[in-house]
């Protein structure tokens, strides 16, 4: 009776103990078995994935010069269970922050993390580090991360260059790439050529204890990755000819843009006004970008791809090659200036009358024009008005107008050149020439970016071809790493021998006793231009010019949009005559006429 | 000289080799836990596994020496070892030195010795001494309270150390009692307790009264309807929501601060991961990320960069669990249990109840320190600073365990000498 009560109990002690056992043998294998959050959460204890950053490709310009390079910057970080900070006032001091900043930085960090490291201050520069740096081991708990800043040489060619910022939310999702703090190319080059510049960031995989030290690197460094430096971008442009340019812009709303004809590589690209590039750089950016938004002035708009203007002039000789090659006119016909040709487009200069086409162009004889647009349109072997409109149109996309280039900076605009199907809407199907008239003298609809206009001065010194304008001549180290579109040579379809006529007349702007433009021709080389005032409905006429040199076989076109300035003759021309002298000869040699376009421009305040 | 002879012959030879395996296993994961490439010798003394290894050595020349000694010695000298070991309880409040909040090590130099670690020891001698008396049992009123004054002695000492898990040891004699005859109703009331407490803990005493008379209305169901039954459930109903109305009390008064964070920790009414929960937390993300197969041997990440506090002493289990995974801990948990079922079996053979109660007494210390800290370390219980057996790092508690155990392997050894 007793023994069996105790071995009962001795059961019920026995029992017990083998519970307690199972279920701990049954919550090990929930806990490591089953559940693999554990695992991760192991992996994000101990292993710290501290990334290389790889150090930005340059870029360089035509002649070798480096445009952008990287500069060290610092980055100060601090893990805030470690950070010791006897005086903060001291502290602030040396980093040149008030004190309600230094509060809510270590905050934030101490909100991410007491223990792993957060970016405290971001972009220290090299000289402020180094005066940092000696007082830096006062405070346990920061350290310095170094990063990279672009730095530019020249203070010039921000538009094209464009910056570079801390990718967004948006970058991150569409490139996993990408993480909080990384940098990208936010505009310019920098964003067009933002995968061969970036290269590839590497990884170094570190252990670290709970008090985040590092205890060495994980498996000696087998799964760790080095940074690739991202490639070079070598571009067509000339560093001191867009200086130049950027100098004689100044106080002028505008555009410059050359190209070199015989590879459609862009020479200089200048959109006015313009900011120094070093202004988007380091932690002033952020202050900078705002200010410069919010300029009246619009700085920030690149107007040399994005501002669209009426050609005015310079278009009438795209008018005059089409009519040439379509025989809607030839090289003897002539259209009266005055009388009943005169209407309804007027002449603005006085010449004789009337006028074959090379002096029609040389004068910019209104009424020849309109006469040979009409001509176009009523061409016979054209099909009636409208089917001419459409042969006409299509002409003027050949000759790059009314389409994008795809160049390599974002932003471009494709300009306008109305289609058939837009006067049908428009006048509801009933329209002829005379409807749409100013199309013959660049006004009206047609709208095209200085780009564009420079494209046009290629096309005619090339005598009928271009290569969509470009700024990339080389991207890293390697050949034929262009875009393929860029080498596509794009034929205009019109025969050579017109264009030579077209040509003569634009010699004759320099250099014949009417030319518009005689009083800025260039001693050591022949130059041919036209010059074009651009109608503009919201104020003074656009003062516009495009031009080629040397005539025989161009190295430089170029177009020079100078906004509410009046002649083209009088501010455009003389800019695109010196950038010319420049390109070509290498110095300047007319420094009055320099000294003149900088000192007499009318403040832009007061007209 | 016979009777040394038979000592060894007639010695329990799997509870040895048992032994072996969990020191072992103790030093091995004491050793990847501490490990790091500067310190590569096993012998370092500056290092916890080097220190260990002196311990182990020095737990078996004791393990001797206690298989040497007389076995009246024990039976004979049971009280005074009490009496001498409560001495030194009371000795260490006075000149003791505070380690970790608790003041309950006698430091001399460098070496460092905790007496709460021998009381559990000298208190199952005591226990075991006083019941093997021909004048006590356990149905008399004056034994029980002698048999409870015996163990809650020492337990009250400790407590005033501020070493709350060492006394909580003591509750494991209970099992001792149980089996020597002590009505089951103390555990059940025990168990009720605890399960109130919790109850409590996590809805309010108001609920949790409902609750009771709601229960004990419905069994009013399914028994005779008197005075008596009535009054008796009234009873119960009062005494039970005394205790839910207390609880409140004892837990915001009586407690301290990081004792209640644990518990509320424990029973997830408060994830505070950087605070009281972290310890827990870390440890089980060690134990988790071991898998199935674990890391292997020296491959933990967890346990060696520190992110688990303690790893050594009484959270040794996480190195076990995140270098052997499953397999491993399943294997220690195994070779416990083995353990237990040997000395339960052990103890159930002894002629003398003074044997028998002594070795009840190891299995259940033995099996408390067991169950309260791998509980602990995978989050089944609150933090409890006991530590493993055997396989914990500290020379203290392993000594202890060494001459529980070897005291009752002496004993069995010899059971056939004892008339």
């Amino acid at each position: 009776m007793e023994g069996k009560k105790f071995n009962e109990r001795r059961q019920i002690i026995t029992l017990i103990i083998l519970i307690v056992g199972g279920i701990f043998i049954v919550r090990l294998f929930f806990l490591q078995v089953i559940n693999q959050s554990y695992k991760l959460s192991s992996q994000n204890n101990v292993l710290r994935f501290v990334t290389q950053y790889p150090a930005r490709g340059t870029i360089f310009d035509r002649n070798g010069e480096l445009m952008v390079y990287n500069e060290a910057a610092y980055d100060l970080l601090v893990i805030p269970r470690q950070a010791v900070i006897a005086d903060t006032l001291a502290f602030c001091r040396l980093l040149k922050i008030d004190i309600e900043s230094f509060r809510t930085r270590f905050e934030a960090a101490r909100k991410y993390s007491r223990y792993r490291p957060s970016v405290f201050l971001e972009q220290i520069s090299k000289e402020d580090y180094g005066y940092i740096i000696e007082k830096l081991y006062n405070y346990p708990g920061f350290f310095f991360q170094a990063r990279t800043l672009r730095k530019y040489p020249r203070p010039i060619a921000a538009h094209v260059l464009g910056d570079v910022g801390e990718v967004n939310n948006n970058d991150m999702e569409r490139d996993p790439v990408y993480k909080m703090g990384d940098y990208i190319g936010k505009s310019g080059l920098e964003k067009f050529y933002e995968k061969t510049l970036r290269g590839h960031k590497g990884m170094k995989i570190m252990m670290v204890d709970v008090h985040n030290r590092e205890k060495g690197s994980y498996h000696d460094g087998i799964y760790d990755t080095l940074p690739i430096t991202g490639k070079n971008v070598y571009l067509g442009m000339d560093a001191r000819l867009q200086e130049y340019g950027e100098k004689l812009m100044v106080n002028k709303t505008g555009s410059v843009v050359a190209i070199d004809p015989e590879t459609g590589e862009i020479l200089a690209l200048i959109s006015s006004p313009n900011y120094d590039p070093n202004l988007l750089v380091g932690r002033a950016r952020g202050k900078n970008f705002n200010e410069l938004l919010n300029n009246p002035m619009k700085p920030l708009i690149n107007r040399a791809i994005g501002g669209t203007y009426p050609p005015g002039s310079t278009f009438k000789m795209i008018n005059a090659l089409v009519a040439l090659q379509t025989g809607s006119i030839d090289e003897g016909t002539r259209f009266s200036c005055q009388g009943k040709g005169s209407s309804p487009i007027k002449c603005t200069h006085s010449h004789v009358s009337p006028l074959s086409v090379q002096p029609a162009i040389e004068n910019s004889c209104n009424p020849f024009f309109w006469n040979t647009f009409r001509s176009i349109l009523t061409n016979p072997s054209l099909h009636g008005q409208k089917k001419a409109l459409e042969y006409w149109h299509q002409k003027m996309l050949d000759f790059g107008l009314g389409h994008r280039f795809k160049t390599d900076i974002p932003f471009e605009v494709a300009g306008n050149i109305p289609s058939r199907d837009f006067y049908d809407k428009v006048y509801n199907g009933s329209w002829n020439a005379m409807t749409v008239r100013s199309l013959s003298i660049g006004q009206g609809e047609i709208l095209v970016t200085p780009l564009q206009l420079a494209n046009l001065a290629a096309i005619i010194g090339n005598e009928g071809y271009y290569y969509p304008p470009h700024l990339a001549r080389r991207i890293g180290e390697e050949n034929d790493s262009l875009p393929p579109h860029f080498t596509k040579k794009m034929e205009t379809g019109i025969d050579a021998r017109y264009y030579r006529l077209v040509k003569s007349a634009m010699l004759d702007v320099f250099e014949g006793g009417g030319g518009t433009a005689r009083r800025f021709k260039i001693k050591e080389f022949q130059a041919a231009g036209k010059t074009g005032t651009a109608e503009n409905p919201h104020g003074k006429d656009h003062s516009l010019f495009m031009a080629f040199a040397p005539y025989d076989k161009p190295k430089i076109a170029i177009a020079v949009v100078v906004e509410n300035s009046g002649f083209g003759s009088t501010w455009a021309a003389p800019i695109a005559s010196l950038m010319m002298e420049l390109y070509i000869t290498g110095e300047i040699k007319r420094p009055e006429m320099e000294q003149f376009l900088l000192e007499n421009f009318p403040d832009p305040v007061e007209q | 000289m016979r009777e040394n002879k038979s000592i060894f012959t007639q010695i329990e030879l799997p509870v040895v080799l048992l032994y072996l395996a969990l020191t072992l296993i103790g030093w091995l994961s004491i050793y990847a836990a501490v490990y790091n490439e500067e310190h590569k010798s096993i012998f370092d003394i500056s290092q916890r596994y080097g220190k260990q290894l002196l311990w182990i050595g020095l737990a078996l020349v004791l393990g001797l020496f206690v298989m040497l000694t007389d076995t009246r010695f024990f039976n004979g000298f049971a009280f005074i070892i009490y009496l001498v070991t409560i001495g030194m309880l009371v000795a260490v409040l006075l000149f003791g030195s505070t380690i970790a909040g608790s003041k309950s090590w006698f430091q001399i130099g460098d070496f460092k010795l905790q007496p709460a670690e021998f009381a559990k020891f000298s208190t199952g001698l005591a226990l075991a001494a006083f019941l093997n008396r021909l004048d006590t049992y356990i149905s008399q009123t004056r034994t029980k309270i002698i048999s409870i004054g015996i163990i809650v002695l020492p337990a009250i000492l400790i407590l005033m150390q501020y070493d709350t898990g060492s006394a909580l040891v003591f509750s494991a004699f209970v099992l001792v009692l149980f089996r020597e005859g002590l009505s089951p109703i103390p555990l059940i009331l025990g168990l009720i307790a605890v399960v109130l407490f919790i109850l409590t803990l996590y809805f309010s005493p108001l609920y949790v009264i409902i609750g009771i008379a709601v229960l004990l209305a419905l069994s009013l169901f399914f028994t005779r309807r008197n005075i008596q039954v009535i009054m008796r459930l009234l009873a119960v109903f009062a005494v039970a929501s005394l205790f839910v109305v207390s609880v409140g009390f004892v837990f915001d008064s009586v407690l301290e601060p990081h004792q209640r964070s644990r518990i509320n920790v424990l029973l997830g009414l408060d994830e505070d991961l950087r605070g009281a929960g972290y310890n827990v937390h870390q440890s089980k993300i060690a134990i988790g990320s071991g898998g199935f197969a674990g890391k292997g041997f020296l491959q933990g990440t967890q346990t060696k960069f520190n992110f688990v506090p303690e790893q050594s002493t009484d959270f040794i289990f996480c190195t076990v669990g995140e270098e052997w995974g499953f397999l491993g801990t399943t294997v220690l948990i195994g070779l416990y249990m083995m353990l237990f079922m040997r000395l339960i079996r052990m103890a159930e053979r002894q002629r003398s109840t003074f044997s028998r109660v002594y070795g009840y007494s190891v299995v259940s210390v033995l099996f408390f320190h067991f169950a309260i800290n791998i509980a602990m370390t995978i989050g089944l219980a609150p933090v409890i600073g006991i530590p493993l057996p055997f396989v914990s790092y500290g020379g203290s508690s392993l000594w202890a365990f060494t001459i529980m155990l070897f005291a009752f392997l002496k004993l069995d050894a010899n059971r056939l000498n004892v008339l």
